[in-house]
């Protein structure tokens, strides 16, 4: 009796162990690859990029995976803290590349950007960093794709719409002691001087581990500037540093070129957070399609609780599949895959109307490598963004 | 003058608050705790939870902060610093679990909290306004003056209580005072909850003013260090003197030499090594140990 029930047994489970390894059988694994910071300070710039990757790969999935030529694809993402450490961003990518992934998103920050260059060329591998420096886009450069509007792009943009529509003639800028904020603070300074804006304050530094603002932005404050631009500002820092500058009496605009996340706003400054100025992406009401919306609904019902900064960080994977959808080569072949870029196309499926992916970047970088996400300029309200304005990035 | 004076004297009491629970562990149990950046954090989460997610009062939630803090310290203590100090005389046998706690705090932080930056309600409304010679809204005046109160009402416990005096025992000479009777593992567990109540304690006061993220508690760690080493290790006047002194530096460098950019932490370090070579064992401390 007892050896018939374990042949039974041994027979369910082996029935049921060829019907699951059937059933994943049908689809191969496509690995895509996420090289950035996902802890200490920085940490909500990075993992907003896994989750971002981890809901779009997971919906992917449930739906019966990516088709790419005559094969179908589960996606897998492999992610790898570089805790904002070139080093480590180094290290990171050559585990990618012994992984043989030829598709990477990151890294978040300049110096990490420019570390895996060589790494990522030598490998042949594609990558979508989040940092601003041209010569990671421009010729003889070729593999890394930015992934987001650059502030020297958004910039301009916000600079010169608060001139025109709120008279705006003075500016100050207060950043971080780091080469990311500090990079994007002296292209703040040129285009507002470009702008033909009196710059009154450019040299007041924050360090990044600052806990308490007011002392680091009284000075600032004093010039009493018309706009105030948190260059490059993380969004721990930005509802401290928007109350410190409330509190002291400071009632100007203030504005950043990076992307935000509203509850953040909401609970470190509240009602203080009211009419800031930041870049987003394509979730407001006004702009959103029914994949965005069901996109933030998964994200939260995944993670809790949806992050703003997802709005932009929702397109890198999407680039890369649909370029890959489009010439199923590239799959393995990253040669293919740039060759592609000059006139890829696709529907936007994260926007209303006709918007298009595909690559842009010829102004900035004299080549396509930048991906066409939309420059939406929002102005924080009462717990929620509402957009100012939207523009296109060539 | 005043404003500088003002923000040396907010930023120096919270800096002494932080310094004390890391210089009472280190003083009773010989163990540099690097996880004491990760306690002020995870006491600003709760806090968070309770003040700004559950709608308590502040009062209650700072005294969830102190209670949760208090048996993490204690657990900590009585489950693995205790052991590992029994088993190993090596030093770095703590340090190298401190440095492990941290990173699994980070993680349980993460996982529980979240990677966003998190904020609460003001306590108080308004700013302080001299006419423009001091400004400073009243709820850093009020943290400002809990935080004092706190510093005060911890050395009186250490200074007329029973149990203070035990605890100083076991700072002084750990085996004289278990020769006169101190029941040193437990005192060394209520020592340990007591410090990790303290990181609770301002973790939860500063969430209402600089807010809360996962990545707080290594510079936390690191700014705390620098203050027992001005003060000297294991003195809980050279704690809260190294926070001042830390506290004014900090107020009077971001004022004075803001033109100069982010030069105040440079010349922080530099003052500090050249103190160090100078003076090892801090401003309080004991050459000998």
């Amino acid at each position: 009796m007892y050896r018939r029930t374990i042949i039974k047994g041994a027979a369910v489970a082996l029935a049921s162990l060829a019907l699951t390894t059937a059933a994943h059988a049908e689809n191969d694994t496509l690995k895509i690859g996420f090289v950035g910071v996902t802890s200490g300070p920085a940490a909500a710039w990075g993992i907003s990029n896994v989750r971002s990757m981890e809901t779009r790969a997971a919906w992917i999935n449930e739906i019966g995976g990516v088709q790419i030529g005559d094969k179908t694809y589960d996606i897998e993402i492999v992610t790898f803290d570089d805790q904002k450490d070139p080093k480590r961003a180094i290290a990171g990518m050559e585990k990618m590349a012994q992984e043989g992934i030829r598709y990477v998103v990151g890294p978040n920050v300049d110096d990490g950007a420019a570390a895996v260059r060589p790494v990522a060329e030598a490998n042949g591998i594609v990558y979508f960093p989040y940092a601003f420096p041209k010569e990671l886009y421009s010729p003889p450069a070729s593999n890394a794709v930015l992934g987001m509007v650059a502030n020297y792009q958004s910039g301009p943009a916000i600079y010169k719409y608060l001139m025109e529509s709120k008279g705006v003639k003075t500016v100050a800028f207060v950043a971080a002691n780091e080469s990311d904020p500090l990079s994007q603070r002296d292209g703040g300074v040129m285009a507002a001087n470009a702008l033909g804006m009196e710059v009154v304050s450019d040299n007041v530094t924050y360090q990044v581990d600052t806990s308490d603002f007011t002392p680091v932005i009284t000075p600032v404050i004093r010039t009493q500037p018309d706009l105030l631009v948190l260059s490059g500002v993380s969004p721990a820092h930005a509802p401290q540093l928007i109350r410190s500058a409330r509190e002291l009496g400071y009632e100007g605009l203030i504005s950043t070129e990076t992307a935000q996340d509203a509850t953040v706003l909401r609970e470190g400054a509240g009602e203080l957070a009211n009419g800031f100025i930041s870049v987003g992406g394509a979730s407001t009401p006004e702009i959103a399609s029914d994949a965005m919306v069901e996109f933030v609904d998964r994200y939260t019902k995944m993670f809790g609780e949806y992050n703003d900064e997802s709005n932009t960080k929702v397109y890198a994977l999407e680039y890369i599949l649909e370029t890959i959808r489009a010439n199923p080569q590239a799959i393995d072949d990253v040669e293919v895959f740039k060759a592609a870029m000059d006139d890829f196309e696709a529907p936007n499926p994260f926007m209303k109307g006709n918007a298009a992916l595909k690559y842009v970047g010829m102004t900035s970088f004299g080549q396509k490598r930048q991906v066409a996400v939309p420059l939406v300029v929002n102005v924080y309200r009462d717990g929620a963004f509402e957009t100012l304005f939207v523009a296109e990035v060539d | 003058m005043e404003q500088i004076l003002a923000n040396g004297i907010y930023l120096g009491a919270q800096y002494a608050m932080i310094a004390l629970g890391l210089t009472l562990i280190f003083a009773l149990m010989n163990v540099l705790n690097f996880a004491h950046g990760q306690l002020y954090v995870l006491g600003g989460f709760v806090t968070y939870t309770f003040y700004g997610q559950f709608g308590l009062p502040f009062v209650v939630a700072l005294a969830m902060s102190c209670l949760t803090l208090a048996i993490v310290g204690a657990l900590l203590e009585r489950y693995l610093f205790g052991p590992v100090i029994r088993r190993s005389a090596r030093e770095e046998s703590t340090m190298l679990l401190a440095a492990a706690i941290a990173f699994l705090l980070d993680a349980i932080i993460l996982l529980v909290f979240g990677e966003k930056q998190r904020g609460v309600p003001k306590i108080v409304d308004g700013v302080f306004n001299w006419d423009f010679r001091v400004i400073m809204p009243y709820d850093r005046i009020l943290i400002c003056f809990l935080a004092i109160l706190a510093i005060v009402a911890f050395i009186s416990y250490m200074q007329f209580t029973k149990t203070g005096r035990a605890l100083r025992a076991l700072a002084q000479d750990r085996t004289a005072a278990q020769l006169m009777g101190v029941d040193t593992a437990r005192y060394s567990m209520i020592g340990f909850a007591l410090g990790a109540m303290l990181a609770g304690l301002v973790g939860g006061l500063l969430v209402t003013i600089t807010g809360v993220n996962l990545g707080m508690g290594g510079p936390t760690s690191v700014k705390a260090f620098m203050m027992v080493m001005i003060g000297g290790a294991g003195v809980i006047s050279g704690a809260i003197a190294g926070g001042i002194i830390l506290g004014f530096m900090e107020a009077i460098g971001l004022a004075v030499l803001s033109q100069y950019g982010d030069i105040t932490y440079l010349l922080i370090f530099i003052s500090l090594m050249i103190f160090l070579a100078i003076r090892p064992q801090g401003l309080m401390g004991k050459p000998w140990g």
